[in-house]
């Protein structure tokens, strides 16, 4: 694992060394998140958002294992005890806003996370097992989320399961069968909602699991950087701490202002206010929606509108799971070899047009199903396909990149050889690497 | 190879959504679809400022009791509060003793049965209930409401679009149909028109009929706009009654991580001064 010039784990304390020789548990963390692991100097802020998603899993499990003391996942009590927790429970609205707010900010940084990595090439190799293993973490999340929205039973809840396992019977022939194996009946009722809490408490700890394959696969090769040049010389690098934990604490920081605000002062904002109505079988709502942050993938379903050889419902099903699974195949799709967008004038255009495309999927997602909204998300779709399948193939193979640094440190440095008042860490990789220049 | 089948697969896609794109173009330029009633004479809540909105906000005592008083003489014949308990009123400043003789003297008893015979029968209600539910089921309420069925009001404020201002609306938004509305959106029988509900008609009728309707115990002028006002407070209060100490807690949160998140900075300064990247 990592650089040669990554420095060795030194027990200072006899506990420590004692520790170490028989459980050598503080030289995984030393290695993995220490002095121990070299990290490019270079990287930006958006680095600062896969360590942003381990925190926004973390308040999830955290706040859910607490809500799920108070929960009672029965038809007739869900609804209630979830106002039981909002009045009776000790600072309950507390724990139950931060679940909920939580869920938004985890697909928030999550979404800019996944961004980062389309733009400066993070999914290409060696770094493909790092992006797979993330698309598992995304569908375990999208998963998770949409059963914990089910939960507290109220109009959005019912409608919003009958909606999206009603897209299992699109399936020709074994459609419905599926749709009342997953429900465990007609209708979403007791069973359903019984099996959505089980495996939504479930589903967070596999995410967990996932996570550590993700880190352990990203600690192979070692991280990226913004330009996308791979690390040649310990002037390349810096420890991951105290230098990233730093930026990571601010990045925490200001992370945690923007959740606050909406937690305190909007907590509702990202919800839906039909969620306040307890659920009932006789009523449909006005406009089905999901989550905000499921939209840009139901505008992608709903932009599919004739039978055209296949029903219209089963073009959009297909195209909706279609858009999430072609990101499985993006290490091969693009095969320019030069990772970051920074290099590649014509596919930053490209990246920031999909940017803009995925927005304007999100906002008709969200908007009721009608003219001018389904055309422009039919428009919005197709580019979405033509990105992925058609631009970005054709673009690696024809574009011309601008010439990437000779080195990592040579971009940062411009040439320069000495840096002013090095820190004490920088003092010592230099004079390791003083015979190197 | 990935990419030939990628190709020929998104190829596939774009053909379908070029023909769905195609087909609703053409339908939409013969038949450019017509403004729906609701959509053109549907009204958006009312600007109104309650004493709650903002970081800051908090509820005004008074008004919380003023809005209680018109929920109990106004609203209570019809929608419950099936979230709320008497004790919760202690929120709103009333003393132990007002709350008791509130649940005493609630028009609703609270069902119950017969410590002897186990028979059932209802009680004088005390702070630890919950408001009783006007109806006794669901059939009930219809059979009293013209077939609709009055919501209940703890979460009303929550779960309807702009909350509190859209009670607010709604409940001073009565009038008579416009004269350019299309007959078959005019009121049927039972059926009142009020642009702030969604499809315009409603079963209730006006609850707030005149000023003075209800005699407020602080000689406060119960104008309908007063109690209409009031009535939208109360109704935050049962839906969020911990809206204050979320705001508080949430300023309280807000200077910490402030102070934190400038601390972070300077440490992230300190520890990167004089490297360059």
């Amino acid at each position: 694992m990592s650089f040669p010039w990554a420095k060795p784990y030194e027990p200072k304390h006899p506990f420590m060394r004692w520790m170490d020789e028989r459980l050598p548990l503080p030289r995984l963390v030393w290695n993995s998140v220490g002095g121990g692991y070299p990290v490019p100097r270079n990287l930006n802020h958006f680095w600062n958002f896969g360590v942003l998603a381990g925190v926004a899993l973390t308040i999830q499990i955290v706040t859910g294992i607490v809500l799920a003391m108070h929960y009672a996942p029965a038809g007739e009590l869900a609804f209630e005890s979830v106002e039981h927790i909002m009045r009776n429970v000790n600072q309950g609205w507390l724990i139950r806003y931060a679940h909920a707010n939580g869920a938004s900010f985890f697909f928030i940084v999550t979404y800019i996370h996944i961004f980062r990595g389309l733009y400066y090439g993070s999914y290409k190799a060696p770094r493909e097992m790092v992006w797979l293993l993330g698309l598992v973490i995304f569908l375990l999340m999208m998963a998770t989320a949409f059963m914990g929205y089910v939960l507290p039973w109220g109009q959005m809840s019912f409608w919003g399961a009958k909606v999206i396992t009603g897209l299992f019977g699109a399936i020709p022939l074994i459609g419905e069968p599926i749709q009342v194996w997953l429900l465990g009946g007609f209708a979403p009722d007791n069973a359903a909602l019984n099996r959505f809490f089980s495996l939504h408490y479930l589903l967070p700890f596999v995410i967990a699991g996932v996570v550590i394959l993700h880190i352990w696969a990203l600690h192979i090769p070692g991280s990226g950087n913004p330009t996308g040049v791979d690390v040649k010389s310990p002037q390349d690098t810096v420890p991951f701490h105290p230098y990233y934990t730093a930026k990571d604490g601010f990045g925490l920081g200001l992370f945690l202002i923007a959740f606050a605000i909406m937690l305190f002062f909007l907590p509702n904002y990202l919800g839906h206010a039909d969620n306040y109505i307890p659920a009932n079988p006789l009523a449909t709502p006005a406009h089905i929606v999901p989550e905000w942050y499921f939209w840009p993938f139901y505008a992608i379903l709903r932009a599919f509108t004739v039978d055209f050889i296949l029903p219209a419902k089963l073009w959009g099903v297909l195209a909706m799971f279609a858009s999430i699974l072609l990101l499985f195949f993006l290490p091969w799709l693009d095969r320019s070899p030069v990772r970051s967008g920074s290099y590649r004038p014509r596919f930053k255009q490209f990246f920031w047009i999909l940017v803009i495309d995925v927005l304007i999927l999100g906002y008709c997602g969200g908007a009721p199903a009608e003219e001018p909204y389904v055309m422009i998300s039919q428009v919005a779709t197709i580019y979405y396909f033509a990105h992925f399948l058609i631009i970005l193939p054709i673009l690696s193979a024809t574009e011309k990149t601008l010439p990437l640094p000779a080195s990592i440190s040579e971009s940062v440095l411009h040439g320069e050889t000495a840096e002013a008042a090095p820190a004490k860490a920088a003092r010592k990789s230099r004079a390791r690497s003083a015979p190197a220049e | 190879m990935v990419r030939l089948i990628g190709a020929l697969i998104g190829l596939g896609f774009i053909l379908v959504l070029a023909v769905s794109l195609i087909t609703g173009a053409v339908g939409f330029l013969r038949e450019p679809p017509t403004e729906t009633i609701e959509h053109k004479f549907h009204k958006h809540a009312k600007d109104v400022a309650f004493s709650f909105d903002g970081p800051f906000g908090k509820f005004d005592r008074q008004q919380l009791q003023r809005g209680f008083q018109v929920y109990k003489e106004v609203c209570a014949a019809c929608h419950g509060l099936n979230l709320v308990a008497f004790r919760n009123l202690a929120d709103l400043g009333y003393e132990e003793p007002e709350i008791k003789a509130i649940a005493e003297q609630w028009q609703i008893e609270v069902p119950d049965i017969n410590p002897d015979t186990g028979e059932a029968t209802t009680r004088k209600a005390i702070p630890a209930d919950r408001f009783p539910e006007p109806y006794a089921n669901e059939v009930a309420a219809r059979a009293a409401n013209n077939n609709a069925m009055p919501p209940d009001l703890s979460l009303i404020v929550k779960a309807r679009h702009d909350g509190a201002a859209y009670i607010y609306s709604l409940l001073t938004g009565y009038q008579n149909p416009p004269a350019n509305l299309p007959p078959e959106a005019r009121p049927g029988q039972g059926l009142y028109y009020n642009p702030y509900f969604p499809n315009l008609n409603l079963a209730m009728p006006p609850p707030i009929t005149a000023d003075g309707q209800v005699t407020y115990a602080d000689g406060t002028p119960a104008t309908r706009d007063q109690m209409a006002k009031d009535v939208a407070a109360f109704l935050t209060w049962t839906a969020e009654p911990n809206l204050e100490s979320r705001h508080r807690t949430g300023i309280a949160v807000l200077i910490f991580l402030i102070i934190a998140t400038v601390l972070a900075y300077m440490a992230y300064q300190n520890v990167w001064a004089g490297r360059k990247h």
